[in-house]
């Protein structure tokens, strides 16, 4: 094959192009549309489909997932979600503040998508800011718990994916677990 | 004539490669420029330093984290969040482009991080000496 000039701009051009495709897709910022979407990858196999049907926004993947998993809507009730994002300047230790429109994009999402079940409050009437803090995920992570308590480099029960393969993309499913004591 | 019109479609092919790359609002100079403007407004203001920038980046500042304690002592290595031990891609622009390359983010994150770091938000002179020795770190 004759390596001439127009092949070599017509390969640039390609590649420019994917590139520019590429990028467009790893970008984490979304001017377009912050409608719901949902997150769809890999082959269409159960768990794909159950993960395609995941709820997802992309100002929550972005903002949430920018300093830890973005915890699925569902985790909380609404009541939850309501008082973390009121307290947004000193979550749990860290300044993690949003302009008010992000804050109002962000916390629609999430109370729209919230755990539907019946929360009970505390005696105090407060309802539980923290994931691991839950009845139900207590009652499915006692005997993670303790394992995870002497183990210092699985940090605390928040580092989901140390145990859940597929916890990034929001699968929390017992086939994907893998106890890595 | 076939020559022609392949050597058009790949033109065209290029084109729309080049504008559909999302344009970088700033640049890290720019974005130091703006410090600058910012910083030349406060007393006794001469210039940014790296040196100074390196210091206040590797030094805790009466809490408990200091910037280093997730961006590590080498800002061109992959960091991780000290809590939720998050993989942070690394800060300096010459090891991650898209760093300080959109002034909303950077003023974001400066406020966040500065809050968690020094229990208050960092003058236009410590967030330009940070940016100084950020961008004199090589690849």
């Amino acid at each position: 094959m004759k390596f001439s000039g127009k092949h070599a701009l017509g390969m640039v051009a390609a590649f420019l192009l994917v590139a520019g495709v590429a990028k467009l897709a790893l970008s984490d910022d979304h001017d377009g549309d912050h409608g719901r979407q949902v997150i769809g990858n890999g082959s269409e196999n159960e768990e794909a489909r159950l993960r395609r049907m995941q709820p997802s926004n992309p100002e929550w993947l972005a903002e949430c997932g920018a300093c830890h998993i973005p915890y699925p809507p569902r985790f909380l009730p609404a009541e939850s979600w309501r008082e973390i994002m009121i307290g947004l300047d000193d979550h749990f230790g860290s300044d993690a503040s949003l302009d008010a429109r992000t804050a109002g994009e962000i916390s629609a999402f999430l109370e729209q998508n919230a755990r539907r079940k019946k929360t009970i409050p505390d005696a105090s009437g407060k309802y539980p800011l923290r994931i691991t803090d839950s009845r139900w995920f207590r009652r499915e992570h006692a005997r993670a718990a303790s394992r995870v308590k002497d183990d210092p480099k699985l940090r605390n029960l928040a580092n989901c994916g140390a145990c859940h393969m597929q916890a990034e993309s929001g699968s929390f499913s017992e086939h994907d677990v893998r106890y890595p004591f | 004539m076939l020559r022609v019109g392949v050597s058009l479609v790949s033109l065209l092919v290029m084109l729309m490669g080049l504008t559909m790359q999302p344009a970088f609002a700033e640049t890290p100079a720019e974005v130091l420029a703006i410090f600058k403007a910012e910083a030349a407004g406060t007393s006794g203001f001469k210039d940014f330093s790296a040196a100074r920038g390196a210091e206040f980046f590797k030094s805790k500042h009466g809490g408990e984290w200091s910037c280093a304690s997730c961006h590590t002592d080498n800002p061109a290595l992959q960091g991780r969040h000290a809590k939720s031990d998050k993989l942070i891609q690394p800060l300096a622009p010459s090891a991650n482009p898209e760093r300080f390359t959109d002034m909303k983010k950077v003023a974001k994150w400066y406020k966040r991080n500065c809050n968690d770091v020094l229990d208050r938000e960092c003058t236009p002179q410590e967030k330009g000496d940070v940016l100084a020795y950020l961008l004199t770190i090589g690849k």
